[in-house]
């Protein structure tokens, strides 16, 4: 499996494959790429940010969110049901725990690159590289570093690998002064790396 | 079919390196770890990939303190893996 195989031999395989399909009446030309096209529409970080603006102001939504996420995005509208199957989606949220303690959640998909698209649209390429995959489960903390994420000592840090059906996203902490903004306007501070985990916002 | 585990249950996955296709991280395998929650439940992908209709089996995210995987680091890791790779740790 690599991150990027626009010209290898994979791709001529999967070109053979569809065009054996399509010969035999299995497939209709371009069927795939309407697929594709309806899987990826609507697909934007626009809505992950929503979702944690959301939860920062509504802290009735935040517990529903982390009980039964793909139940409570459809408070906004959201859903996960736009592939062949609906995907669950997991949310965590950084910040202090009950306990106090800081927490903060990454995200990745060693085994391949499963990412929530419908929230976050279509994923970077560094997602989908094999540096990034096998090393931040081992050194999280030096690969957030070089994101420009240093995080204090005292911040637990959990890595968060998808292999199932399962997809992730983090709630970043709230920033700090921000009391006075609306919900709108939260949202509009909201990274997509913030919602991956690689960045603070 | 009931689960066989519950959030709070020590867990160790399957060590052996399986033929084909499987979804259990390699750097995963013969870990001890402690599920957190139930994942839902997915036809076993390892079978799926041999051409079976398997039935939908269960799927725990399991907790692993880094140091137990990797023998260093601070951190924890959560991996979603189906229960036929889990068995009761001692």
């Amino acid at each position: 499996m690599s991150g990027d195989h626009a010209s290898s031999t994979i791709s001529a395989q999967v070109r053979h494959v569809e065009a054996l399909l399509e010969s035999r009446g299995l497939l209709g030309a371009g069927e795939i790429d309407t697929r594709i096209d309806a899987f990826l529409a609507g697909g934007t970080p626009v809505n992950g940010a929503r979702i944690a603006a959301r939860a920062w102001t509504d802290p009735g939504f935040a517990g529903r969110l982390s009980v039964d996420a793909n139940t409570a995005i459809r408070e906004l509208g959201l859903s996960m049901a736009g592939g062949l199957q609906e995907q669950r989606l997991k949310v965590v949220a950084n910040g202090p725990d009950e306990h106090g303690v800081d927490q903060h959640h990454v995200v990745v998909c060693t085994l391949c690159s499963c990412y929530p698209i419908a929230l976050l649209g279509p994923s970077p390429s560094w997602y989908k590289s094999e540096a990034y995959r096998s090393r931040v489960v081992r050194d999280p903390r030096g690969v957030l570093r070089e994101f420009g994420l240093e995080l204090p000592a005292a911040t637990s840090l959990t890595v968060w690998d998808a292999s199932a059906e399962s997809r992730y996203l983090v709630v970043p902490r709230r920033p700090d002064g921000t009391g006075g903004l609306t919900e709108e306007e939260l949202a509009g501070l909201v990274t997509r790396n913030g919602l991956i985990g690689t960045a603070a916002v | 079919m009931a689960d066989r585990f519950a959030p709070g249950d020590r867990v160790r996955t399957r060590a052996a390196d399986p033929d084909g296709h499987t979804r259990l991280p390699r750097y995963a395998r013969g870990a001890i770890g402690t599920v957190v929650e139930r994942a839902g439940a997915h036809p076993l992908a390892d079978e799926r990939a041999r051409g079976g209709a398997p039935d939908a089996h269960a799927v725990h995210h399991v907790r692993f303190a880094a140091a137990d995987l990797f023998g260093a680091g601070d951190h924890a890791v959560v991996v979603e893996l189906w229960e036929d790779y889990l068995e009761e740790a001692p």
